[in-house]
């Protein structure tokens, strides 16, 4: 017979605990949690996981282990126990949000427009046009509603003094949302009596609200308007995202190759013909988005849909360019746009950046190396990084030399202990660092999704999150309670 | 309705219908042996001859008896037409189309995928007694038509599901007949002896068919059990049955009035339900049974064809207009 499982011999350590205060007692907002989780007898809650594991994998939330024929199948890895967020703590997030978006997106419009920003000196013009997601092919657009980052999924860490940090920004094509959505079903019938007993904020309102904003930006005069979630096919790994969304939002899932651009508007090849489409909400990088414009090669484009766009006879989100703010690089002026665009101090601070570019900061990085966290300005998803105090000399020695080889190309930051929550190992509790990702949707209104993903890395002392990296997930939870 | 989404959902239906119909056949074929005398020696390659599947049996060097066969039909990955395989195209095309069928469904079909593969993995115990795996099967399919009759709008995608669904039913039923046409009597003698009426039931056991023949015809007749397979308008696994239905969603998808017709498949369609509705069984026995499922089998096929290049197929001539 399994062991009653409770916090009894977990250690917080020298982090910012989720959970539970530095003495150990459990945090105000997580009480009645920690009180069902130690009041279940033995083995429920590792029934409760196992569960939780299984209703995944039956809704096919999985992906194929590489290197078995047979076509083996996992899920994606995910944790039953919760991460709390107090209403207070989130009120603060949402307004930080909510400043920092609509100070990006006045960013993009000015870099594809009038180029102020450039002109005053604030961002470099060098930076923002070595940007990878700088299209010189959209400069002049002017998108509906003025509306550029219809969705982002800003990444936040907490730091070892609960501080929340931006670390970056999610422009492009941020995936994950489903996630948020599937993991509070699963969390439910977990946990039911916890859900009755405090106020915890509902996500499910996120596929309607992702439809109200499609239908705001669609062109004018079509009362009903056709929306789509353009997809680059199953072989993507966000795939069972994109399905997942269209179904709740109640719109369609194409590819590229079910679009074609006749008499100036974009259609969709139907049983009955063609029909035309007013609006996509976009998960295909700009490269692979038209290849009379972009990439020549994409197959997965949709010919002469750039030329619609521009006459605004479609309606794109995100729209094509956002990406320039996704670079780390830009990332690292995002403060000083608030300050220039809304005059306003940022309510959410980044994570202390420095540029490799510039000589002072990159010689305290080559001297630091050991404690810092050097990323490729253009990379994502935890690729072309060094994690400093986790590697070998000889790792730091050859990133030293890709740095001083490129240095426009690499930022640095100074190792942050993110803080961390209890997840399952075994047959008890152990502290595992985590992150934030809320969701971000523009449309009539900025809306912040109360809550987001929160990613979990499952390896022990790991600080990579990435479910490329051996990430995990966990439902989170914003409470209730006065709006500020 | 997206032309790739039409195709998805057609194809999905056709291969979950052709998974439970291989556990039909399989199932027929296990009782049938259970009642054969014991000089008979068991007969199981006359499944794979009426599936059509007989050269790439042959190709693959698979044992001619129940195990190699049973392995052949329903677990065999590199089949295509093996339960397995069916059920993962079936998957993968619901996969691309989750955002038109109902959540419940997809999880059927998704927790059926992994039921049949887990079988694969252990399937000793299925090759000795196929009898609960081939029940289960039909179960599970079952289940899912329930879903998709009771949790779908009974839209164009509930047609092309039909559609796909009877198209492939008609084609098994069809087949199933030429089971018994490839199964060997011992002696010549032995038509219309007790096995004789013996292996008909069983094989109208296997499709459901038995309980609703007999009401309608009585006593076991060959004659009679082909007429009802072939040519009954009531029984929803007949041929005729399932393709007049089929040219009903035909035309409910194409809103062209029925006795009309506005692309091949229509026509195609329309000319086979009319041959078979005024076709009397006797002139099928005079020119041959099996002769008959097989050119019913290749004119199904050209149905099949038809409904692509009407429907599914991806626009050549606008394609070559948008690249100008």
């Amino acid at each position: 017979m399994s062991q009653k499982m409770d916090f009894s011999g977990y250690d917080p350590g020298p982090f910012h605990d989720e959970m539970f205060t530095p003495s150990g007692a459990p945090r105000p907002g997580c009480r009645m949690l920690y009180e069902k989780i130690i009041s279940l007898p033995a083995g429920e809650i590792l029934a409760r996981q196992a569960a939780a594991e299984q209703a995944l994998y039956d809704m096919g939330i999985t992906f194929t282990v590489y290197g078995h024929e047979d076509g083996t199948e996992k899920i994606f890895p995910f944790d039953i126990v919760p991460r709390v967020i107090e209403a207070a703590e989130w009120d603060t997030l949402e307004r930080g949000l909510i400043q920092r978006i609509a100070a990006l997106n006045l960013f993009i419009a000015d870099v594809y427009g009038k180029g102020r920003i450039m002109a005053d000196g604030v961002v470099p013009r060098s930076v923002v046009e070595s940007s990878s997601g700088y299209f010189p092919e959209c400069l002049g657009l002017s998108p509906p509603r003025g509306i550029w980052c219809h969705i982002t999924g800003t990444d936040l860490v907490r730091d070892e003094h609960g501080r929340f940090l931006v670390l970056e920004d999610n422009l492009r094509c941020p995936s994950g949302v489903s996630y948020v959505l599937a993991n509070r079903r699963i969390l439910k019938r977990a946990f039911p009596q916890v859900f009755e007993a405090i106020d915890i904020r509902p996500v499910d309102d996120y596929p309607p609200l992702l439809l109200d904003m499609l239908q705001f930006i669609a062109p004018q005069g079509n009362s009903r308007p056709t929306a789509a979630l353009l997809t680059p096919g199953v072989f993507n790994s966000a795939y069972f995202e994109h399905t997942f969304l269209a179904q709740q939002a109640g719109i369609e899932l194409v590819e590229g190759r079910d679009l074609v651009v006749v008499d100036g508007f974009v259609h969709m090849r139907t049983t009955k013909g063609l029909k035309r489409v007013d609006v996509l909400y976009r998960r295909v990088g700009e490269d692979f988005l038209d290849p009379t414009v972009f990439r020549p090669d994409s197959l997965l484009g949709v010919p002469g849909i750039m030329d619609v766009y521009k006459a605004g006879r479609v309606a794109m989100a995100n729209a094509p360019g956002t990406g320039v703010a996704d670079d780390k690089v830009v990332y690292a002026y995002v403060p000083r746009m608030i300050r220039y665009y809304l005059g306003e101090e940022p309510l959410l601070d980044n994570v202390e950046t420095f540029l490799c570019w510039e000589d002072k900061a990159r010689r305290h990085v080559l001297a630091n190396l050991d404690k810092m966290v050097v990323k490729a300005a253009a990379e994502s998803g935890g690729y072309g990084m060094l994690v400093g105090p986790a590697a070998t000399p000889e790792e730091r020695e050859a990133f030293a030399a890709k740095i001083e080889a490129n240095p426009r190309n690499y930022i640095a930051q100074p190792t942050v202990g993110l803080s961390r929550t209890p997840v399952i190992v075994g047959d008890h509790f152990e502290g595992r660092h985590v992150d934030l990702r809320p969701y971000v949707v523009y449309g009539e209104n900025i809306r912040v999704i109360p809550g987001g993903l929160t990613r979990v890395a499952l390896k022990k002392g790991s600080l990579v999150v990435n479910s490329s990296q051996g990430g995990g997930s966990k439902d989170t939870w914003v409470l209730g309670g006065p709006a500020a | 309705m997206l032309s790739r989404v039409a195709d998805a959902i057609y194809w999905m239906s056709r291969y979950l219908e052709r998974a439970e119909n291989i556990a039909r056949f399989i199932d027929v074929n296990w009782h049938l042996t259970l009642d054969a005398p014991g000089a008979v020696t068991e007969q199981w390659t006359p499944l794979v001859r009426a599936m059509g599947d007989w050269d790439l049996f042959l190709e693959k060097g698979v044992s001619q008896d129940r195990d190699g066969v049973i392995r052949f039909m329903a677990f065999d990955q590199a089949s295509p037409n093996s339960i397995v395989s069916c059920l993962s195209h079936a998957r993968d095309n619901a996969r691309t189309i989750r955002e038109i069928i109902p959540t419940e469904m997809w999880e059927q079909i998704n927790t059926f995928y992994h039921l049949a593969r887990d079988a694969a993995r252990s399937s000793k115990a299925i090759l000795d007694n196929p009898y609960q795996f081939c029940d289960e099967v039909k179960r599970r399919d079952l289940t899912i038509s329930g879903i998709a009759s009771d949790a779908m709008s009974h839209d164009e995608a509930w047609d092309f599901l039909r559609l796909g669904k009877l198209v492939e039913r008609a084609d098994k039923t069809s087949r199933i007949l030429d089971v018994k046409y490839f199964i060997l009597l011992p002696h010549p003698t032995d038509v219309g002896s007790n096995l004789d009426y013996v292996q008909w039931a069983a094989l109208l056991k296997a499709i459901s068919a038995l309980e609703a023949y007999r009401r309608r015809h009585g006593r076991i007749q060959p004659d009679r059990i082909v007429e009802f397979l072939l040519l009954d308008h009531d029984f929803p696994r007949s041929v005729l049955a399932c393709l007049l239905r089929a040219q009903q969603c035909l035309h409910a998808i194409t809103g062209t009035p029925m006795g009309y017709f506005g692309n091949p498949a229509e026509k195609r369609l329309g000319h086979l339900c009319g041959d078979l509705a005024y076709k009397g069984v006797e002139e099928i026995f005079a020119s041959g049974l099996h002769e008959f499922t097989d050119d019913l089998q290749t004119r199904m096929n050209l149905v099949d064809e038809a409904c692509y290049a009407t429907f599914f197929s991806t626009f050549p001539a606008i394609d070559a207009a948008s690249q100008q």
